[in-house]
């Protein structure tokens, strides 16, 4: 509610970008973010000044040599790191010093991660890894199960629902990575190399998944090193050191 | 907002996390079933050793003071040393009516020689003692058939006994016993009593007379062996200020010095009774913390292996976190494992426990010191108080640093 608020004192003409899709609030939106980290007696720079505003219903790669601070810009999108200074706006609502536990209620309202390494539960199969952010939700065992074959569908997976990770092959195990962070209607998905750890005919069908999804209304951020990927999507923002680079609609 | 405790889900959960770790809540439950089998064996042993020395004191009265006669080792007003100090009746009467707090007194002569007991033809030895009627509550006589002494068997020197179950066993076999006579050195006594005691076979195996009939009848003139009384409910103190009265009087009468520690002999059961229960609540207290002791080490055990899990699914809670579980739901889902774990595992230890005392108790049972060793309901509550507890402190450093897991180090793919 007063993240309403600190947004509506914001004038609107200091966002430099309009926002593309005619939409008068991005849904993310980066104002001179600053990142440290201390290394050892070092202080490394990640983030020098992020400028950036990503609209709702979006499909945006993030593309940057390591080290360049992708990783780092897109943990501070998904709320899993802080930033040191500036302002960043996620769905109107500012996240600066939130607590543990107020930023785990915005994750679970607002976000799904894909990961590289797909990061599903190893002890725990298909169904109940989809489930499992509803879970956090407070939705009911029964509410939950049957969500979790509805989303196991539509990646095509419902007949692997009772299956293990382990027994699943690396499409398999993305696809359900996917259906669990779209099981609780996030409304940006944030994917951390997504294809990274599959074979080109897999990662192009899974680029598939995600355009559709993101065809569905989902804000759609990819950080990726690959240019066949970049290059599916609507918008590449290129990274180096800290400092966003280029920013081209495709 | 949902509580945990009472959340189904949540339990599932949990439930999930063990199936998922057989071996690791397998080990880490024994050692915890371990700890409170320790406990509860301790406990019970305990129990077992202060019911052995309660045992003990079934026999006599527990607020007794005995008086017995020495020879003085000090001189006095004149006298040499070494004299014997010889009770009589006037003594017995000395502490009747003069020292106060005596409940029940009671003095006692012992007939000299032979002590063969005839019953038309069967003849035994036993142990006669002569005594006054308040005996019976010394020695906690329990009376089956007749009645114990009265004092006009006292005033008016009957010749009766009263004599031990066992002691009718031997001589009377099937025969009623009640009302026939038997032969004491030669002289009739009819019986008018059948009694058992507590103390064991040996205390059934008694005949008591009249204190007056026997000093009369096997020449005892007035002397007395010993004198015992009972001092009602006096604490210790009051105990020990009876039995120095009783020394002063003693010492007076018979003229040496109050300060001999040679010439009387006083036992003052109260304070014998004192010293044990305060041994046996430090062999409690003993045992509730080499018990509590070993169960910490259990618990130590349960921290030591929640923390390698929490640090074996860093990634998992991290992923847990990245979709949305709040730092409390975290601590929450380790700290319910821990007690889980620790209070079902401290469970079977505590049947375990159980079921090892009664088996100690079916094989020593004929022991002295070490009777019926078992746990009582209180101590079975605590016991599981101390459980939940133990679990709760087990699980909680695990808990908090579970809680404290940052999902960007957790999902880091390096």
């Amino acid at each position: 509610m007063w993240g309403e608020r600190v947004f509506s004192l914001i004038p609107v003409s200091s966002s430099p970008p309009s926002p593309p899709l005619g939409s008068n609030r991005p849904m993310l939106s980066l104002r001179n973010i600053q990142k440290r980290y201390t290394v050892g007696a070092n202080k490394v720079h990640v983030l020098k000044g992020i400028d950036l505003d990503i609209a709702a219903g979006e499909l945006v790669s993030i593309m940057g040599a390591s080290g360049s601070g992708k990783s780092t810009l897109l943990n501070v999108l998904g709320i899993l790191d802080n930033y040191d200074t500036g302002e960043y706006l996620l769905d109107g609502q500012l996240i600066q010093n939130l607590s543990e536990s107020k930023a785990a209620v915005l994750r679970s309202k607002l976000l799904g991660f894909v990961f590289q390494s797909f990061n599903l539960v190893a002890f725990k199969t298909a169904a109940e890894n989809v489930a499992l952010p509803l879970y956090y939700q407070g939705v009911g065992r029964k509410e939950r199960n049957r969500m979790a074959e509805e989303y196991l569908e539509r990646v095509g997976l419902l007949d692997r629902a009772a299956h293990l990770p382990r027994e699943l092959s690396g499409g398999q195990q993305q696809r359900v990575a996917i259906a669990r962070a779209l099981i609780s209607k996030p409304k940006v998905i944030l994917a951390d190399e997504p294809t990274g750890a599959l074979d080109s005919q897999t990662s192009l069908e899974l680029m598939e998944v995600l355009r559709q999804i993101n065809a569905s209304g989902v804000t759609m951020i990819i950080v990726t090193h690959e240019h066949e990927i970049a290059a599916m999507t609507q918008r590449t923002i290129r990274l180096r050191d800290g400092l966003i680079e280029r920013d081209l609609a495709a | 907002m949902r509580i945990p405790l009472l959340d189904l889900d949540t339990w599932q959960e949990i439930l999930d996390t063990v199936r998922k770790n057989k071996l690791r809540t397998l080990l880490t439950g024994f050692s915890v079933a371990w700890g409170i089998l320790m406990l509860i064996v301790l406990l019970g042993s305990g129990q077992g050793l202060t019911r052995g020395v309660e045992y003990g004191f079934r026999d006599d009265a527990t607020n007794s003071i005995w008086v017995r006669s020495g020879q003085t080792s000090l001189p006095f007003k004149g006298y040499r040393p070494g004299r014997q100090v010889q009770f009589t009746n006037e003594d017995y009467d000395l502490i009747r009516a003069g020292v106060p707090g005596v409940d029940h007194i009671t003095s006692r002569f012992f007939i000299r020689g032979n002590l063969a007991v005839v019953y038309q033809g069967v003849t035994s030895s036993f142990d006669v003692r002569s005594v006054h009627p308040d005996h019976l509550f010394l020695e906690k006589t329990i009376m089956v058939e007749g009645r114990f002494l009265n004092p006009t068997d006292l005033a008016e020197y009957r010749k009766v006994a009263v004599i031990g179950n066992r002691v009718k066993d031997q001589l009377f076999k099937a025969k009623p016993a009640m009302g026939e006579y038997i032969e004491i050195k030669g002289v009739p006594f009819r019986v008018v009593g059948i009694f058992t005691d507590d103390g064991g076979e040996g205390e059934q195996e008694k005949i008591y007379l009249p204190i007056t009939t026997a000093q009369r009848t096997f020449s005892g003139a007035n002397r007395v062996a010993m004198i015992m009384m009972t001092v009602g409910d006096a604490s210790v103190e009051q105990s020990k200020a009876i039995s120095q009265e009783l020394k002063h009087r003693i010492a007076q009468k018979h003229e040496f010095d109050p300060g001999d520690a040679r010439a009387v002999f006083i036992s003052n059961q109260v304070e014998q009774f004192q010293r044990y229960v305060e041994l046996m609540s430090g062999i409690r207290l003993f045992v509730w913390v080499i018990g509590v002791g070993t169960l910490l080490a259990g618990v130590v055990g349960v921290s030591n292996i929640m923390m390698i899990a929490v640090k074996e699914r860093t990634k998992e809670i991290g992923i847990r976190k990245a979709l949305g579980a709040t730092p409390w739901s975290v601590m929450s889902l380790v700290l319910q494992e821990a007690v889980l774990v620790t209070a079902v595992a401290g469970y079977f230890g505590l049947v375990a426990g159980v079921l090892l005392l009664q088996l100690m108790a079916q094989s020593l049972e004929k022991s002295e010191f070490f009777r019926n060793p078992e746990v009582d309901f209180g101590v079975a509550v605590t016991a599981t108080l101390i459980l939940i507890v133990a679990g709760g402190v087990a699980g909680f450093l695990p808990a908090r640093r579970a809680a404290a897991i940052r999902p960007v180090e957790a999902l880091r793919d390096e």
